[in-house]
C-alpha cells in the first residue's frame, strides 16, 4: 500500500516538477463552460509574438513556454476560438480562459501525391524522357525513340529486317533491363523485336538509368535499365489520331480513344497500325532495303482510381500480330518451295496482359504497398531462307511491393517478392529446345538521405532459380553533393541472366555460318548462366551562363562479365557460342553539354568513348560493330507562341568513329571487308509546325547526307552460297529519306 | 487506495492513447524554392517524433505526419524558425533569417525562381 502511495506521489511530483522552473510563462488555458465548468484545453497555440519561441498546451490545457526579455506579447490561439494577445515582462503564471469565436475556422486536409523526384537528388543516374522530347523524331516506335538520347545508341541489327538495335554502356540490349511500366518487357522471345511492338505515341515518358538499376525489378539488369510509363486513360487527350508516311512506303496510323466513366473508372483504346507494300532497292544488291511489313496492335487499359481510399488500380490488355516478308526482290511465299529466290518471313503474334494494384495509407502518405502481374505469350514462326525459327515464349511475372520508413522519411525501405515463370519452346531447323525457368525471390531495399548533401540506397535481394540456383544480388547507390548545383554519384552491384542466345541472335539464320554450340554442361541448353558485376561514377554540373540554364556531365562505367556467352562472328564460315573463358569488360565515358544557348535555342552535344573487350576463340578482341569513338550534337528551336501557334526546328548529327569488323579474311577477295569500317556522320532533322494546341504537322528528313553502306550483304549474288552474310552491318542500308505526318487531338 | 491508484494509472495511459501516433497535420511556412524545401523539410524531419514533411512550393503549405506522443506542431515551427523560415504564429530571429542562402529571401519576394540557381 505504502508502495503505490509513493508511487502515486513521485508521478505527481515529475508531473509539478516541469512547472517550477524559473524563467519561465506557465499556466493553463481554459474553456469556461455555460454550467460553469474550467474545460482545460488541450493543444492551445502559445507563442511570443514575432518571436521562434512557442509551444502547446497539453491535455489538461497546461503549458510552460520560456521567458525572454525581448518579447512581451504572448498570443494564446486556439481553432475556435478567439485568439488572445497578453502581455508579459516577467516570468510569471497565468490562467486564461478564451471565448469562443463566432465562426470557425476550418482546416481541409487534402491529400497529396508526391511529386516526381528530380534527378539532381536521386542516388541513381536517372535521365527522364518526356513527352516533349519523344515528338522530336516523329518515328514511329520505341526502337527510335532513342535517337535524340546520347545516353543510348540506336544501331543497325542487320541488312535485311529493317530493325535497329540499341546499345547502353557498349553492351546490346539483352544487358538492358527493358521494363513497361516496371513489369519486364523486352526479354526472351521479344528481344530482337520487341522495341518495334511499342508504338511512339503510346508513351509518355522513358527512364533510363545508367548502371545498375533497383534490386527492384530482378536480377537481369547489368548495364542499365529503361522503363516506360505509357498513357494513361485518365490523362491522355480524350481522343488522338497521328498519320505518318515516308518515301519509303511505311505508313503508320495511331489512335487514342479515352473515356472517364465514373469519378473512379476510366479506359483507353489504343490503335495501332503501320504498312508498308512497297518493294525498295535502292543499292541494287537485289535484296530489298527494307521489309514489306504489316502490323496490327491493339491495347485496352483500365485506370481505377479511389483518392479517397488510397487505392489505385491498372488492367491492361495487348494484342499484337505483326508481319515481315523480307530476302531477294520478286520473292513470293506462295511459291517458296519452288523458288530459287533467297526469302524470308517474319510473323509475331503476342498478347500481354497485366494488372497492378497500389494502395497509399491514407493517413500515411509514406506508406503503400503494390501488387502487379503479368502474364504474355509471344508466338514467332519464321524461316531465313532455308533456316527455320520458331519460338514460343509465355511468361509470368508477379510482384508484391511494400514502402515504409524506419522512424521518419530520411530512412525509407522497400521490400516484396517477386515470382517469374519463363517458358520456352524453340525450334532451331529440326531440333526442338524447350525449358521453363522459374524464379522466387525477395528483396530489400534501403534508402537514406541527409535531406541536402548525401543520399544512398542500398538494396540486396535472394533469389532461387531453378538453373542459375540461389543467389544474392547487392546493389549500391550513392549521391554526393560535393558543392553548389552538382551531384557526384557513385553505383555498384550485380547481375545475372539466362541468355536466349538464338532468340538474341537470330540474324544469324540469314546467313550460311554454321552455327556452333559450345557449351560447358550448364543448365540452360548446356550453357552457364551469364553474371556480370557493374561500377559507374557519374558527376553532374549545373551552370548558367547568359542568364540561361545549362549542365554538364562525365561518367564513365565499367562492366566486368564473370561468365558471359561469347557470341564469335570472327570466322566467316560460322558463329560460334561459348561460355566465356578468360577477360570481358565494357568501359565506357560519356561527356555531355547541354546548354540554351540563345532564347529558345538549346544545344546538346555529347562525346562518347567505349573500349569494349571480349576474349573470343582468336584471343581478346575489341567488340565488332561497335564505334569506338561517337560525337553527338542535338539542336532545337522553338519561335515564340504567337495566336496558339509556333514552329518548332530539331537537328540530330552522329558522327559514328571507326568501328571494327567480324574477320572475313576466308572469304574470296570480293566479298572481304577489311579489318575497319570508316567513320560517317548522320544526319536528321523535323520542322514541326503547331497551328493550334490541337493540330500540328511535321516534316522531316532521316539519312540527310544519304550515307549508305557499301555491300551490306555479302554474297548477295548467291544467298544459298557458302559466302552469304546479312549480319555485319555497320551503317544505314536506306539512303535519305523524308517523311511527314500530322497529329490531331481533342482536348 | 489499491484501486484508485489502479484507476489513475488506467486513466494516464487513456490519455496517452488520445494522442495520436501517426497524426496528420499541415499549416504554411514562409518560403520561396527549391531550396527553401530542402531546408525547411530537413528542420522538420530534424524534430524527434515528425515522421513525414513535404513543403509545397506553390502552396507554401506544410504538410506533416507526427508522432504525438513525442512532439507537436509548435516544436516543429520552433525548428523551422531556428533555421529560418516563418510560420503564422513564430518568427524566424533577423540572425536566423540572415544565415538563410541569398537566392531564399523570401521576405523581400517569394517568387520561385528555383530554375534561375
Amino acid at each position: 500500500m505504502k508502495k503505490h502511495f509513493w508511487l502515486l506521489a513521485s508521478l505527481i511530483v515529475i508531473k509539478l516538477s516541469a512547472y517550477a522552473q524559473e524563467d519561465k510563462v506557465e499556466g493553463q488555458i481554459f474553456e469556461a463552460t455555460a454550467a460553469g465548468e474550467e474545460l482545460g484545453l488541450s493543444g492551445a497555440n502559445i507563442y511570443w509574438l514575432n518571436s521562434p519561441i512557442g509551444t502547446i498546451t497539453d491535455e489538461d490545457g497546461y503549458f510552460s513556454i520560456s521567458f525572454s526579455n525581448e518579447y512581451n506579447k504572448l498570443v494564446v490561439s486556439y481553432i475556435g476560438f478567439q485568439t488572445d494577445t497578453l502581455f508579459i515582462d516577467k516570468p510569471t503564471k497565468i490562467k486564461l480562459a478564451l471565448k469562443p469565436a463566432n465562426q470557425l475556422d476550418e482546416v481541409v486536409v487534402q491529400d497529396k501525391r508526391e511529386s516526381l523526384e528530380k534527378s539532381y537528388f536521386s542516388a541513381q543516374n536517372v535521365v527522364t524522357v518526356g513527352s516533349e522530347e519523344l515528338l522530336k523524331a516523329a518515328c514511329c516506335n520505341l526502337s527510335e525513340s532513342f535517337e535524340t538520347n546520347p545516353s543510348i545508341d540506336v544501331n543497325f541489327n542487320d541488312a535485311i529486317t529493317g530493325t535497329k538495335q540499341i546499345e547502353m554502356l557498349g553492351l546490346t540490349s539483352p544487358y538492358i533491363l527493358i521494363t513497361q511500366e516496371n513489369i519486364p518487357m523486352v526479354r526472351g522471345a521479344s528481344q530482337t523485336f520487341g522495341l518495334t511492338f511499342t508504338p511512339g505515341t503510346w508513351v509518355e515518358s522513358i527512364q533510363i538509368t545508367k548502371g545498375m538499376g533497383s534490386v527492384i525489378n530482378g536480377y537481369e539488369s547489368i548495364s542499365g535499365q529503361i522503363n516506360t510509363e505509357l498513357v494513361k486513360p485518365l490523362t491522355d487527350v480524350p481522343l488522338f489520331v497521328n498519320l505518318y508516311g515516308n518515301r519509303n512506303g511505311r505508313l503508320e496510323l495511331n489512335t487514342h480513344y479515352n473515356t472517364k466513366l465514373s469519378k473512379k473508372w476510366s479506359t483507353g483504346l489504343y490503335l495501332h497500325t503501320n504498312r508498308r507494300d512497297i518493294e525498295v532497292d535502292n543499292n541494287g544488291d537485289g535484296f530489298l532495303d527494307a521489309p514489306l511489313a504489316n502490323q496490327v496492335n491493339v491495347m485496352n487499359r483500365w485506370q481505377y482510381q479511389n483518392p479517397e481510399t488510397g487505392w489505385v488500380s491498372f488492367l491492361n490488355l495487348r494484342y499484337l500480330t505483326d508481319s515481315k516478308q523480307l530476302g531477294q526482290e520478286g520473292f513470293e511465299p506462295e511459291n517458296r518451295a519452288n523458288s530459287n529466290l533467297w526469302g524470308s518471313e517474319i510473323d509475331t503474334k503476342r498478347f500481354d496482359s497485366s494488372v497492378k494494384l497500389g494502395y497509399v495509407f491514407p493517413n500515411l502518405p509514406f506508406q503503400s504497398f503494390g501488387f502487379q502481374a503479368s502474364y504474355s505469350i509471344h508466338d514467332q514462326e519464321s524461316y531465313y531462307g532455308l533456316n527455320q525459327y520458331n519460338i514460343e515464349h509465355q511468361s509470368v511475372y508477379s510482384n508484391l511491393l511494400f514502402n515504409s520508413i524506419i522512424g521518419n522519411t530520411q530512412h525509407k525501405f522497400k521490400t516484396g517478392l517477386t515470382l517469374a515463370i519463363d517458358d520456352y519452346n524453340e525450334l532451331v531447323n529440326n531440333v526442338r529446345y524447350t525449358r521453363t525457368d522459374g524464379s522466387f525471390g525477395a528483396f530489400f531495399e534501403y534508402a537514406y538521405t541527409n535531406l541536402e548533401k548525401l543520399s544512398l540506397t542500398a538494396g540486396l535481394r535472394f533469389d532461387s532459380h531453378n538453373r542459375l540456383g540461389e543467389f544474392f544480388t547487392p546493389r549500391l547507390h550513392i549521391r554526393y553533393t560535393p558543392w553548389e548545383r552538382a551531384s557526384l554519384r557513385g553505383s555498384f552491384g550485380m547481375g545475372r541472366r539466362a541468355a536466349n542466345f538464338f532468340a538474341e541472335n537470330q540474324r544469324m539464320f540469314a546467313s550460311s555460318r554454321r552455327i556452333e554450340l559450345l557449351g560447358n554442361g550448364g543448365s540452360i541448353y548446356g550453357f552457364e548462366p551469364e553474371k556480370a558485376t557493374n561500377f559507374g561514377l557519374s558527376l553532374l554540373q549545373g551552370f548558367t551562363l547568359f542568364n540561361r540554364q545549362g549542365d554538364f556531365s562525365v561518367d564513365f562505367y565499367r562492366t566486368n562479365f564473370e561468365n558471359q556467352i561469347v557470341v564469335d562472328w570472327e570466322n566467316a564460315e560460322e558463329v560460334v557460342f561459348s561460355n566465356l573463358e578468360g577477360e570481358s569488360y565494357a568501359n565506357s565515358l560519356q561527356i555531355e553539354l547541354s546548354h540554351e544557348l540563345l532564347e529558345r535555342f538549346k544545344v546538346r552535344t555529347a562525346y562518347k568513348f567505349y573500349d569494349v573487350k571480349t576474349t573470343y576463340q582468336t584471343g581478346l578482341l575489341q567488340k565488332p560493330l561497335l564505334a569506338k569513338n561517337r560525337f553527338f550534337t542535338n539542336l532545337e528551336y522553338q519561335t515564340k507562341i504567337k495566336n496558339n501557334s509556333r514552329w518548332k526546328f530539331d537537328y540530330t548529327m552522329h558522327a559514328v568513329g571507326q568501328q571494327r569488323l567480324p574477320n572475313t579474311e576466308a572469304n574470296p577477295a570480293a566479298t572481304q571487308l577489311g579489318e575497319f569500317a570508316d567513320a560517317y556522320v548522320l544526319m536528321n532533322s523535323q520542322v514541326t509546325r503547331e497551328f493550334s494546341p490541337k493540330f500540328e504537322m511535321y516534316v522531316g528528313g532521316e539519312n540527310l547526307t544519304g550515307f549508305t553502306q557499301n555491300m551490306p550483304i555479302i554474297g548477295a549474288n548467291n544467298p544459298f552460297g557458302t559466302n552469304f552474310d546479312t549480319t555485319i552491318v555497320y551503317g544505314p542500308i536506306m539512303g535519305r529519306m523524308v517523311y511527314a505526318g500530322l497529329r490531331y487531338k481533342i482536348l | 487506495m489499491k484501486k484508485i491508484v489502479l484507476i489513475i494509472s488506467f486513466l494516464m495511459a487513456l490519455s496517452v492513447n488520445a494522442q495520436e501516433k501517426n497524426k496528420k497535420l499541415t499549416f504554411d511556412v514562409d518560403g520561396k524554392c527549391e531550396m527553401c524545401k530542402m531546408r525547411i523539410e530537413k528542420a522538420a524531419l530534424g524534430v524527434d517524433g515528425v515522421k513525414y514533411a513535404s513543403w509545397a512550393i506553390p502552396t507554401h503549405e506544410l504538410s506533416l505526419v507526427i508522432d504525438e506522443r513525442k512532439t507537436n506542431s509548435m516544436q516543429v515551427k520552433m525548428a523551422i524558425a531556428a533555421v529560418g523560415h516563418d510560420s503564422k504564429e513564430l518568427k524566424a530571429t533577423q540572425e536566423a533569417y540572415d544565415n538563410v542562402h541569398a537566392c531564399c529571401k523570401y521576405r523581400e519576394d517569394d517568387t520561385d525562381d528555383s530554375k534561375k540557381h
